[in-house]
């Protein structure tokens, strides 16, 4: 009975918010520069969209924001510091007792850290890595379970630091209770993880939550969940705030729901929505860790993010980062600023250089643009049904600049006769140990990057190439530090002519695997 | 008379510390909490269930503890 009640919950909540605040939602989705009038709205939204895409004032926000634009991840980073541990719900895919240095997933944190001590790291960090561009409070619980701790720690930044966007990464049961206090921070990037509206599958993911005093179990407490959650992100795009939903994916529970819960976000006026996938090992504890619940393939992933992309532009560059990460996203540097090493540091905050420094980004940014540009002309004309995938391994600065054997993650592009995408990213160990390769790290990497036709390097040696070209995947290394896009653009010019010709046959490339438990740069430090 | 947070299982969350009604709950120098046996009153007369229990992450962590009688309503 409470079933029945609980399943239609979800659309319900469309009902009983009726069509006045439809139509505020959709005026309101617009104007953030993502319609919910189907395919049109799509273009100018989400995390490819350039500047020439999206509305000025929401540009504005994104431009350097790596999280919110996958253009800006390229170049700029971001910082999370760990002051909110306590959290209000349980999560079958988090086990708050689990720390490693070496691990890199949400939730995982090697020290707490007091408001000051943030602050501290904060301008530490921001003196040493002036393309840090974004402050994030995401965990290692929930911070508006730590409303306190939270605020104190963006009204210190706010002061010293003025220049630093602040957002935060929340589950959504104490927003509602949040949204003012956000506003009046300007806080003007709020992640909300949403993972279903169906209280029935909600169930399957949150054993409890804690609310109002009491801890709720199963259905009910879902229920309040999703309530909360759908709530709470009505406030934020009431206020202009941009919201970006964070779904983790786990087949078999809510992959085929996570389609539903991309049109209630969109409906709501959600900027971008990424789906994650459920990282799950028995060594991490987590409940889903020891039932053996699986995470999704890359190809599953792929497919539900494209499915998703009729409606709405995806994110699929996050790096389901520490609570405490430092860097590039494709990069952590947490473990060189360890309390003990920022208390010692001598910090001299100079917004005049961070300027500057961010002034040669931005001109770094523009040739990346204008020579993808150029080479697109290349394709003008060109008709094709072909597409495919390549991986690139990049430190940064959109280019094709790591060597194949110290690449820690290759990311990867669609191409086709509509350009070159960024689709994704695999995590890959350090195939490179002190010099000499091992066979086994090349076999996981092939693993990973297996639904790729070509691996983009700097950089190679004669063995892997070998084993590559064995694996069908083509190392190529012609375009060692240049543009990504560009080189991927070329590269497929020239492989459509050579298909062309007949000098080679295109074939289908299979699937390949997410790397569960992914390893971070500590021993960097 | 109280409850007890079992120091192995704690992860120092703090998620007790600000729910308790008693402010019976503290942190150590390690940062693990702990809760004062004289303060806490099992939240008997303030809530339904032990704010403690309810919000720990970890279970079987916050537990009464059998060296106390069990409180009493005044």
């Amino acid at each position: 009975m409470q079933t029945v009640q609980h399943q239609s919950g979800a659309e319900g909540v469309d009902t009983h918010a009726g069509a006045d605040v439809d139509e505020i939602m959709q005026k309101v989705a617009e104007h953030k520069g993502c319609g919910t009038s189907g395919g049109s709205g799509k273009a100018s939204c989400g995390s490819g969209a350039g500047e020439n895409d999206l509305p000025p004032e929401i540009w504005e926000k994104v431009k350097n924001h790596p999280c919110y634009s996958e253009e800006a991840h390229h170049h700029y980073a971001r910082m999370h510091v760990a002051v909110a541990p306590a959290c209000n719900i349980q999560c079958n895919y988090c086990n708050r007792k689990y720390d490693c240095a070496n691990e890199s997933r949400p939730g995982v944190v090697s020290e707490k850290l007091t408001p000051e001590q943030a602050a501290k790291k904060v301008l530490a960090v921001a003196s040493t890595i002036p393309q840090m561009t974004v402050l994030g409070i995401a965990g290692p619980g929930d911070p508006l379970a730590n409303p306190e701790k939270t605020f104190k720690t963006f009204e210190l930044i706010a002061k010293t630091a003025p220049d630093i966007k602040l957002c935060v990464s929340t589950n959504g049961l104490a927003l509602p209770d949040h949204v003012e206090q956000l506003s009046k921070y300007n806080i003007d990037h709020v992640t909300i993880t949403i993972n279903m509206i169906d209280p029935e599958v909600g169930a399957k993911i949150y054993p409890w939550i804690y609310y109002k005093k009491k801890r709720y179990h199963g259905v009910e407490a879902a229920k309040i969940l999703t309530d909360r959650q759908l709530q709470g992100l009505e406030m934020l795009t009431e206020r202009g705030i941009l919201s970006k939903i964070n779904s983790v994916m786990i087949p078999g529970i809510n992959d085929q729901h996570l389609v539903e819960v991309n049109k209630a976000v969109k409906s709501r006026g959600a900027f971008l929505h990424n789906i994650m996938p459920l990282i799950s090992a028995p060594e991490h504890g987590t409940v889903f860790g020891l039932t053996g619940q699986r995470g999704p393939t890359a190809q599953e992933l792929k497919a539900l993010q494209d499915s998703c992309e009729g409606e709405m532009n995806m994110m699929r560059h996050c790096r389901q980062c520490r609570a405490d990460a430092v860097g590039l996203l494709g990069e952590d540097r947490s473990a060189e600023f360890t309390t003990d090493k920022i208390m010692e540091m001598e910090v001299s905050y100079d917004l005049e250089s961070r300027k500057a420094y961010q002034a040669a980004v931005e001109k770094e940014r523009d040739a990346v643009v204008a020579a993808k540009k150029a080479e697109m002309e290349s394709l003008a004309g060109e008709h094709s049904d072909i597409k495919m995938l390549i991986a690139v391994a990049t430190k940064g600065g959109g280019k094709v600049n790591e060597h194949f054997g110290h690449a820690k993650e290759f990311q990867v592009y669609e191409l086709s006769t509509a350009g070159a995408k960024f689709v994704g990213h695999r995590r890959v160990d350090l195939y490179c140990q002190g010099g000499y390769g091992e066979e086994d790290s090349l076999a996981t990497i092939i693993r990973a990057i297996n639904d790729c036709h070509a691996v983009f390097v700097a950089k190679i040696g004669g063995c892997p190439k070998n084993d590559l070209k064995a694996a069908g995947i083509d190392p190529v290394d012609q375009f060692a530090g240049e543009f990504i896009e560009q080189s991927a653009i070329a590269y497929f010019k020239d492989y459509l002519d050579k298909v062309k010709s007949g000098e080679v046959e295109h074939v289908e490339r299979g699937d390949a695997q997410i790397r569960q438990g992914a390893l971070t740069s500590a021993e960097a430090a | 008379m109280a409850y007890k947070i079992v120091k192995d299982n704690c992860t120092g969350c703090s998620a007790c510390e600000p729910e308790c009604p008693n402010q019976a709950i503290s942190e150590t120098k390690d940062g693990l909490f702990v809760i004062d046996p004289a303060k806490c009153t099992e939240c008997i007369g303030h809530h339904d269930e032990a704010q403690c229990v309810a919000v720990c992450p970890i279970d079987d962590t916050c537990i009464i503890d059998d060296n106390y009688p069990r409180y009493q309503a005044a």
